[in-house]
């Protein structure tokens, strides 16, 4: 499929009908979905016949795309019933229900401390079983979500033996290398954005709000 | 959900530990689904190794889904075998019911076709 065509299907996928502040719930664009997914496949091969895992799926733009892009098997996590029922319209609607599964689940559980921790219960049984993990993860900006971002990415090298596409504020980016590193990860940054958050919530005072964006590509350090 | 994800679910109640009795979980009252999807040998190929063939054979045997008890030497030239793999995976799917954990008796409600894996505060 080419860029265009795909940005395009992109372009009409339905999305948070009531987007919730606390989980950080803005949809990933179909122009930037589109091209993270086509790079990931012309330029890596990472997605034709390979099993993809999107972590907090949302509307379900990656996942679409991943399999647009010839992904045989594309699993979707999110914590949101809401959000997960409007993927799975969106799914029926492109008809990809025979590649794309949805499970509602938590990647990260609260410790008594007060901080977070992957939820190894949901995910010990999925380690390694993908090649590929695709994420817009939130960025951990909401009270009692702080290091959110970093457990994400983590939880996708858990579940990922191949690569991992992912998004992160810019000002993680060093912080991030040198924790893929301890994951067995080589990390670049495929593309520097702007991600351009438009006032979807009440307490939002200006019109949109930039943030800094890397694409982030990890891939297993060669032993 | 196809049984290619039902074979990635356990539970994870806490204190629920037995490994046998916690995967794979027992589907009740469940809508089954066959939906046509695409083959690829390479892709059933390089997924066999990340199946817990035991745990799928179980499941399979209690939908009534045919499916061989182990794997076969050759399974990338078995076109019997990878055929009855690629419908047993990755064409049934699991529209409606619940889960259930032989261990804790945990129940994960399934609804259209996506499974509740979320678990109360004094369940994690």
């Amino acid at each position: 499929m080419k860029l265009k065509q795909l940005e395009g299907y992109l372009g009409d996928i339905a999305v948070f009908k009531e987007p919730k502040a606390q989980l950080e719930q803005y949809p990933t664009t179909a122009h930037l979905a589109s091209r993270i997914l086509y790079t990931a496949e012309t330029t890596y091969g990472d997605i034709g016949g390979k099993s993809v895992v999107d972590l907090g799926c949302g509307c379900g733009v990656l996942a679409i795309a991943a399999s647009m892009m010839g992904s045989s098997h594309v699993l979707g996590v999110d914590i949101d019933a809401g959000a997960l029922e409007t993927a799975q319209a969106n799914i029926d609607e492109f008809e990809l229900g025979d590649t794309i599964d949805l499970v509602q689940g938590s990647i990260c559980n609260d410790n008594a401390t007060g901080s977070l921790s992957i939820n190894k219960g949901l995910l010990l049984r999925m380690e390694q079983a993908f090649d590929t993990a695709i994420l817009n993860p939130p960025f951990g900006t909401k009270p009692g979500n702080k290091g959110i971002d970093v457990l994400f990415l983590q939880a996708a090298c858990m579940l990922a033996r191949g690569a991992i596409y992912s998004l992160h504020k810019t000002s993680t980016r060093d912080y991030l290398v040198k924790k893929a590193q301890t994951w067995g990860f080589e990390c670049e940054v495929l593309a520097e954005l702007n991600f351009d958050i438009p006032m979807m919530y009440k307490f939002h005072k200006r019109k949109s709000v930039d943030v800094k964006v890397d694409l982030l590509r990890l891939y297993k350090k060669r032993t | 959900m196809r049984l290619i994800t039902h074979n990635m679910l356990k539970c994870h109640v806490k204190n629920c530990t037995d490994p046998d009795k916690q995967f794979p979980l027992r589907f009740k009252d469940v809508q089954l689904e066959q939906i046509d999807a695409e083959r690829n040998d390479e892709f059933l190929v390089r997924m066999l190794p990340r199946i817990d063939w035991p745990a799928l054979s179980k499941t399979t045997k209690e939908l009534d889904i045919i499916l061989p008890e182990t794997v076969p030497g050759n399974p990338e030239n078995d076109e019997e075998f990878l055929q009855a793999l690629h419908t047993a995976i990755l064409e049934t799917h699991i529209k409606q019911g619940s889960m259930l954990c032989d261990g804790c008796g945990h129940e994960y409600k399934i609804t259209n076709g996506i499974p509740n894996m979320l678990l109360a505060e004094h369940e994690i």
